[in-house]
């Protein structure tokens, strides 16, 4: 065996269990402000992506245990289940799982060679295959009359509960309801007064939001993520969010309202920092999450979809190669000033 | 301490293990009956053999002379018998013999005489070469000769000399005790450095895990008669990397691809200068050196042994014990694996370190890289290892070149940090080894070509040089067939009847060569082998004739 003969003590399996760590605040909140049923949703992801991952493990020749117990598939789960609705179908969050697990990560090559973010294919494919499932959100249970018990909830997500039913617990969440308010010609501040809104956000969901902003920076202080990446993203969605709503206040919405939705903070602080998917050098990462903030609020302004933050991460994961190609870093003893061609 | 340093980026802590050995009485290791003096114990030519075996030698004697510019002599540590010249097992990553000098010890431990150089009289050239045939070579782990260090070359003078007592490799500790009792010596050999280098400023930089060298060095350089400026360092490997302690004294870098005397910086290991102290006041080879011997022993500590004592004797010095799993030359993040510990201690081998499962626990099984870039945190060459590897793992080395892969100093703190435990310094070397044999084959290749092309042009030119003094002949040749029918006096021939004449001579001479190069020894034979020779044809035509018709004999029976 060649030098060095030893080792730090991190391992991936270490990173990905802070990683996971890091999402629990958030899955508390998520748990006390709209109800148990994100809990089922977790779990049922979570086996899914198991036996996913453990399947094509096999028939892909790798041995199990090593990769299995990198919990990378867990966070992958976690991540997606997150992102959607907690009261859709079973089967819409065993679909995304095992496409984000069998397509986006073991097609691809497996563990560090997914070319996109396993998660955020997951809920691409969804929400371009079943855009009505996708809106089955909980209200914040301080908005809802009769909240959901596990059991309810678990007979919600596996059916047998009747349209009527399944209207008077789901809520259009803070997105939707901007959407639909502009496209009825209301203007953003009349929109705002809508009960769903809160201070920045939507009442839960920017509390939800903070939690998941707790969770990274708990991250970054364990030097788990960069500061690069979130920081560009959210700067990247304030600035452009911003740009907006400064020239016509009445038609966008408020940077910070933006800036307060749970999918922006774990988008910044939990998927785009991905590190397989995202780019690796300083200036790559700050161009990357720049782009995807900025991408975000194109796609929530502009585009078809209630959010953009999956599409927006999606499109700079497939600018990585090139991004990584142009921001090569100064290496110790090479000339200051660079005007060669970059090594692509 | 005026002095405002830099930092360098990247580096890890790793656990230091240095009170292990640096507390202990440093004693000589005891002379071994057989000494083994690799040839090749520095970066460069190896030595020449100047005995021959059966002859006596003394300690100190030459045994192996210096083989140009870039090499350094090589000495008996001990007097006795030279009993074979030839391969033996020397300490090397490839585990591959090397020419070595085997001295069998008398015990009597005789010197030769010993001649102290005047160095501030001898011409600076003439005491460069005095240095390499003592055997001076860098001490710190590359073993470069050091006479071609001292050497400020087309510059005329490398104003600041830095010494270097970083030792950031943990579990060293050779040059921390050496600073702690011979700071004194350490600096006259400064002294001659500086002499040399004509440096204006010196610098020695000390990791400040070593408060009591750091004081030590601090009180001898006080005695001196020039200014030298004691300087802690913070403790991160690789802080004692020559590039990276340059950077954390001066804020320069080296540039990439040159050296640090470029920028007019000369960097040394304490251990060198204390060689060369000994070299110039007591006209001393280098012939021992301090080794730390610690990890899986009884007693770790510091040795004082003789170049070619065989490992295995300072392990026993130091206690061995169960449990071993192995050896290593140097530290645990840049260290060589022995896998003979009979193999001896040479100028390079600052640290024999003995493994247990304990204290090196078998590396974990390594998975996919998943590019979280803390390699790129960690270098200290500010490169992106991460690419690094991935592009001498699919085999790209072009674009490893591209990214820098030969200003990699194989520090190892990328695998230190790993979290996916992939051993990255090891695709490094591979890849580096790959473009190496590549372009020596591609030289290789070039030269061959260049033969062949320089073969075809040969061939050609004399093709053309025989086809123009043909030509030139044939010329002659025509001016003389029209001037001999002129003179005659008949009418001028034309110029097809010229070349027709010219046609007819040559046919003439053809068939003369011909009548000359037709087979001579059928001509005159005696009658008898005549016959016999009718006798061999007639037999040849009836068997031609047989083969002929073998069909028809065989219908008619």
């Amino acid at each position: 065996m060649p030098s060095p003969f030893i080792l730090d003590r991190t391992s991936v399996t270490q990173v990905m269990a802070w990683v996971l760590a890091a999402l629990l605040p958030g899955i508390a909140v998520y748990v006390w402000l709209f109800g148990p049923g994100i809990l089922i949703t977790l779990t049922l992801a979570t086996a899914t992506a198991l036996a996913a991952e453990a399947a094509m493990l096999k028939m892909r020749g790798y041995p199990a245990k090593p990769f299995l117990t990198d919990l990378s598939a867990i966070v992958t789960a976690w991540l997606l289940a997150l992102s959607l609705p907690a009261l859709a179908p079973w089967w819409l969050i065993v679909t995304g799982t095992l496409f984000a697990i069998v397509v986006a990560k073991h097609l691809y090559g497996g563990l560090g060679q997914n070319i996109f973010n396993p998660a955020m294919v997951g809920y691409a494919v969804l929400i371009v295959s079943f855009p009505v499932q996708m809106t089955q959100w909980p209200g914040p249970l301080s908005l809802t009359d009769a909240p959901l018990t596990l059991a309810q909830s678990a007979s919600v997500i596996f059916g047998g509960i009747p349209q009527a039913t399944l209207d008077a617990v789901t809520m259009a969440t803070p997105l939707d309801a901007l959407r639909t308010g502009l496209l009825q010609q209301y203007t953003v501040d009349e929109i705002m007064t809508q009960p769903i809104f809160g201070y920045y956000g939507g009442i839960g969901f920017e509390w939800l939001a903070g939690a998941f902003l707790l969770g990274g920076l708990l991250l970054w202080a364990l030097r788990i993520i960069s500061w690069q990446v979130p920081l560009a993203f959210l700067a990247g969605i304030w600035l452009a969010a911003g740009f907006l709503h400064f020239f016509d206040a009445g038609r966008f919405g408020a940077p910070w309202f933006h800036l307060f939705s749970p999918a922006v903070m774990l988008g910044a602080f939990f998927i785009a920092t991905d590190p397989v998917s995202g780019a690796t050098t300083p200036r790559g990462k700050l161009v990357f999450g720049f782009g995807a903030g900025l991408l975000t609020i194109i796609i929530r302004t502009w585009g078809g979809y209630p959010d953009g933050v999956a599409f927006a991460i999606l499109l700079m994961n497939l600018s990585v190669p090139l991004i990584d190609a142009w921001t090569q870093p100064r290496i110790y003893g090479e000339a200051r000033r660079r005007d060669k061609e970059p090594p692509a | 301490m005026s002095r405002t340093l830099h930092t360098f980026k990247g580096g890890v802590h790793p656990p230091e293990h240095k009170a292990e050995s640096n507390a202990r009485p440093v004693h000589a290791a005891p002379l071994p009956r057989k000494l083994v003096i690799p040839l090749r114990q520095h970066i460069g030519n190896p030595a020449k053999p100047v005995v021959s075996v059966g002859e006596r030698v003394l300690k100190g004697q030459l045994i192996g002379a210096a083989d140009g510019y870039i090499s350094a002599a090589v000495h008996a540590s001990s007097s006795g018998t030279i009993t074979a010249i030839g391969p033996a097992l020397v300490p090397h990553a490839s585990g591959l013999p090397d020419d070595c000098i085997t001295i069998e010890t008398d015990g009597l431990d005789e010197w030769i005489t010993r001649t102290p150089l005047d160095y501030r009289a001898l011409d600076p050239s003439e005491l460069r070469m005095r240095l390499r045939d003592l055997g001076l070579a860098g001490l710190g782990g590359a073993a470069f000769p050091s006479a071609v260090k001292l050497d400020p070359g087309a510059r005329h003078d490398c104003p600041t000399l830095i010494l270097n007592g970083g030792e950031c490799e943990p579990w060293i500790t050779c040059d921390d005790v050496l600073m702690r009792q011979h700071a004194d010596d350490i600096l006259q050999g400064v002294a001659v450095m500086r002499h040399l280098l004509g440096s204006t400023e010196v610098i020695v930089g000390i990791e400040d895990n070593k408060p009591e060298a750091i004081a030590a060095m601090q009180a001898a350089a006080a005695k001196m008669d020039f200014a030298t400026e004691v300087v802690a360092v913070p403790t991160i490997y690789p802080a004692g990397g020559a590039k990276q302690m340059v950077q954390t004294l001066t804020g320069k870098e080296v540039p990439s691809g040159k050296l640090s005397t470029d920028i007019g910086i000369q960097v040394f290991n304490v251990g060198t200068a204390y060689a060369l102290a000994r070299a110039v006041h007591r006209g001393e080879p280098l012939i021992s050196r301090l080794v730390t011997v610690t990890g899986h022993v009884l007693r770790p500590q510091n040795v004082e042994a003789l170049i070619g004592t065989p490992m295995q004797a300072l392990i026993d010095v130091a206690g061995d014990r169960d449990g071993t799993t192995g050896v290593l030359m140097g530290g645990p993040m840049m260290g060589v694996p022995i896998t003979n510990t009979g193999v001896p201690v040479i100028k390079a081998t600052n640290c024999v370190l003995v493994k247990s499962r304990e204290l090196f626990p078998p590396l974990p099984r390594a998975l996919p890289c998943i590019r979280c870039t803390r390699c790129a945190d960690a270098c200290p060459a500010e490169l992106q290892p991460q690419e690094l590897f991935r592009f001498a793992k699919a085999g790209d080395f072009g674009r490893a070149q591209e990214y820098h892969l030969f200003d990699c100093i194989e520090c190892g703190c990328c695998s230190y940090v790993c979290p996916s435990h992939i051993p990255l310094v090891d695709f490094y070397r591979y890849a580096k080894s790959e473009i190496w044999a590549r372009e020596k084959e591609k030289r290789a290749s070039d030269l061959a070509r260049e033969r062949h092309d320089f073969r075809q042009f040969r061939l050609e030119r004399e093709k053309k040089e025989k086809a123009e003094k043909l030509a030139a002949k044939a010329k002659v040749k025509r001016a003389e067939l029209a001037a001999a029918p002129a003179a005659e006096g008949a009418a001028a021939p034309s110029d097809a009847d010229a070349k027709k004449a010219l046609i007819a001579a040559a046919l003439a001479r053809a068939q003369a060569k011909k009548a000359e190069v037709a087979p001579k020894n059928v001509d005159h034979l005696p009658p008898e082998a005549q016959r016999e020779i009718e006798e061999i044809e007639a037999r040849r035509a009836k068997i031609r004739e047989i083969a002929h018709q073998p069909l028809e004999t065989d219908d008619k029976k």
